[in-house]
């Protein structure tokens, strides 16, 4: 839990891009059982942001159109990734296909490294990020909680960070909170987004009472037996997590303190004399 | 003399070897049965904007990638 510090308990709009942002959850659209519980669980997340992909076509196929005009009768903003994408040419490429088919020019940059942590390669990662700042992109890195690749992005245009909660899928929630933190103290005022690895409504409470600005997660909603109530649960965490941190927390102590005050406390004299 | 122009060529597209008839990047979408704004396309690793498909020429072996929007995390 972060130490209770004044003046972070403001009310702070988010902006990703100067842009103001409604909501601090933003959702990824896999793996959901029906393209209608997704519809759903979008409302009931009241995400404004949801993440998107591109894949190969098949011949005469529409798939891909069909859900676009899904995820457009939402209202939502995308944000479309570059998922599965190991080099920077292969990133900087996806993510123009998907400037031009979706219409934005925000993307979520994934350089993966290591097909079994699917931990971005923060190498890659910089030099795709500085590539695409430069034709234009606004560019959300999924990135790792390593504060010199942080300010190598920052160096190369990125105006939003977003550190893995843990690895993608596992939903194991904060594995690293001692780095999470520090990444919060290095970057005050830098939107941080808590990207992967989130598994329960608390994780996502505790990254915003850390005082990160959004969580994003994916497998913990569209894999629950009720991916609807899910992200109800899931959008309330966060608010609750929000409201917490701008109230500030209390801080954590070792020995226990009384709330009931001790004056006046009945028979207090006769248990001392015993 | 249609043999002349209709020249047949072996591409990779998705991965897969496809022979065609299709001179550009525009024509292979094309007779893919897409629709111009229904797909995003790559040759050879890099992306070719809707705008130059036409001009852009197809050769034996070349590698086109055609995707579209999918689920994505």
């Amino acid at each position: 839990m972060n130490i209770h510090q004044p003046e972070q308990a403001t009310a702070k709009p988010l902006r990703f891009y100067g842009e103001e942002m409604p909501s601090r959850l933003l959702i990824g659209t896999a793996r959901f059982p029906s393209p209608h519980v997704l519809s759903l669980s979008v409302k009931a997340s009241r995400a404004a942001i949801v993440t998107v992909s591109l894949r190969r076509e098949m011949a005469r196929a529409d798939t891909g159109q069909r859900f676009f005009e899904l995820i457009k009768e939402l209202g939502v903003r995308v944000l479309p990734n570059t998922a599965g994408c190991r080099t920077p040419k292969e990133a900087i490429a996806t993510a123009q296909m998907a400037r031009e088919i979706f219409g934005t020019d925000w993307v979520k940059l994934e350089v993966i490294g290591n097909d079994d942590t699917l931990q971005p390669d923060l190498f890659g990662l910089v030099e795709a990020a500085a590539a695409l700042t430069k034709d234009g992109f606004k560019v959300f890195p999924y990135t790792t909680e390593d504060l010199v690749a942080a300010d190598r992005l920052m160096a190369a245009g990125c105006e939003v960070l977003m550190p893995w909660g843990a690895p993608i899928g596992t939903g194991r929630g904060l594995a690293n909170r001692y780095a999470l933190r520090s990444m919060r103290e290095y970057f005050p005022d830098v939107p941080l987004v808590i990207d992967a690895g989130i598994g329960a409504p608390s994780h996502a409470a505790e990254a915003m009472e850390m005082g990160f600005d959004a969580v994003l997660l994916n497998t913990a909603i569209a894999t629950a037996i009720d991916p609807v109530r899910m992200a109800q649960a899931f959008a309330d965490a966060i608010d609750a997590g929000r409201l917490a941190f701008e109230a500030g927390l209390m801080q954590a102590r070792d020995m226990a303190a009384p709330s009931t005050p001790v004056a006046g406390t009945p028979f207090f004299d006769l248990d001392k004399n015993r | 003399m249609l043999t002349d122009t209709a020249q047949r060529r072996t591409l990779i597209v998705n991965g897969e070897p496809t022979e065609t008839d299709a001179a550009t990047v525009a024509a292979l979408v094309a007779s893919l049965g897409f629709a111009e704004t229904q797909v995003a396309t790559a040759l050879n690793g890099d992306f070719v904007a809707r705008a130059k498909r036409a001009a852009t020429q197809l050769g034996d072996g070349d590698r086109v990638e055609i995707v579209a929007p999918r689920q994505g995390g």
